[in-house]
């Protein structure tokens, strides 16, 4: 009866490792679909930011040429655009982190 | 042949259809290679289903992964609403992926790495939030721009802030793709041009060659994971602008 038991536990022991030896693989595969959405995610909140920046001083510059205010729209639209960059990337830093708590439940 | 990184952008006329109120209405390199990249995917796509198998052949199950990765995409953004403009969104990423793919053969033109390209597809996704927009939820739509619960003396500023970061949504979406592809080719085409240089430099220059031709090599392996997920950052981001005409509540 005992060497039953221990034969038992020997092939669920076996089983186990099997199955950890499977499933690894997996994990790998998960951390390098994660590398390449990283390189995605930075490539994003640089171009979002850097957009933001450009969109107020393009607008700062259009409003100093029509109303003649030079240079307080460049410097005001600028400062705005600077926000408007920052919220992008806020944006897009916070639907990044959802997703990814989404994907593992449990972790932040 | 010619070792300046910057030629291979260069739009060269094949022929020309005449001028149109002043302009130059012309067959372009970068034409031929969009109308090589919308033959190749019809093509691919009508062949790859024409068997219509229960069980796929290769070809097949290529076509329907494509298909089922975005409209996975676009169902997990959009949610089944946005099923509607799935059309659209599928013909976007696989005209960018395979313009993005066919540049990386050698000789071959990069249609996206010019900014009227892909500033006219963001343009188009812009067009089409704001039609999509202003159908659906009328002047509401301007809700967008005004968030709730912010302090009333604060509220003008984060409006105007809200709407610069509105309008800055096609200028990064272009620039983005643009940018990738235009320095990943430069980059490319520099250390191609290193192992040429160091090759004609005699023995010791070929020797050291090696290192600059292995970096060529890692590069490219490295533009092509950039040309499969640029198309896909533009696809993902083309669905979140999208489920914002859809549901302009924050």
């Amino acid at each position: 009866m005992a060497t039953d038991r221990d034969d038992l536990e020997k092939r669920l022991e076996a089983l186990k490792s099997k199955v950890a030896e499977k499933t690894r693989p997996q994990e790998i595969r998960d951390t390098g679909q994660k590398g390449a959405a990283g390189i995605g995610l930075a490539f994003r909140l640089g171009s979002e930011f850097v957009a933001g920046v450009l969109v107020g001083a393009l607008l700062g510059w259009a409003f100093d040429r029509f109303l003649g205010t030079t240079p307080w729209g460049l410097i005001v639209f600028l400062l705005l655009g600077f926000g408007a960059g920052m919220l992008n990337m806020v944006r897009a830093a916070n639907a990044a982190n959802a997703e990814r708590t989404d994907d593992e439940p449990g972790g932040r | 042949m010619a070792n300046d990184p910057i030629q291979q952008f260069q739009i060269v006329e094949i022929f020309s259809f005449g001028e149109i109120g002043g302009m130059e209405f012309a067959m372009t390199n970068s034409s031929v290679f969009m109308i090589a990249a919308v033959a190749v995917i019809s093509g691919f796509l009508m062949g790859a289903t024409r068997g219509r198998t229960l069980v796929p052949t290769r070809a097949q199950s290529v076509a329907e992964l494509l298909y089922s990765f975005i409209a996975n995409t676009v169902r997990s953004t959009t949610g089944t609403e946005g099923m509607k403009f799935f059309p659209f969104i599928f013909t976007l990423f696989l005209f960018v992926l395979t313009c993005n793919l066919l540049g990386m053969f050698p000789y071959f033109f990069t249609v996206t790495s010019h900014l009227v390209v892909t500033f006219a597809l963001a343009m188009a996704v812009m067009t089409m939030v704001l039609v999509v927009g202003f159908a659906r939820h009328g002047v509401r739509f301007l809700e967008l721009f005004v968030p709730h619960g912010v302090p009333k003396p604060i509220l003008p500023f984060i409006t105007l802030i809200e709407v610069i970061s509105f309008l800055s949504r096609p200028i990064s979406l272009s620039l983005r793709l643009f940018g990738n592809m235009l320095a990943g080719h430069i980059v490319l085409k520099v250390f191609a041009g290193f192992v040429v240089t160091m090759g004609a430099a005699g023995v010791v220059g070929a020797v050291g060659g090696v290192l600059p031709f292995a970096m060529t090599v890692i590069l490219t392996a490295f533009e092509f994971l950039i040309a499969g997920l640029q198309a896909f950052v533009f696809t993902v981001l083309t669905c979140v602008y999208l489920n914002d005409a859809l549901h302009p509540h924050h």
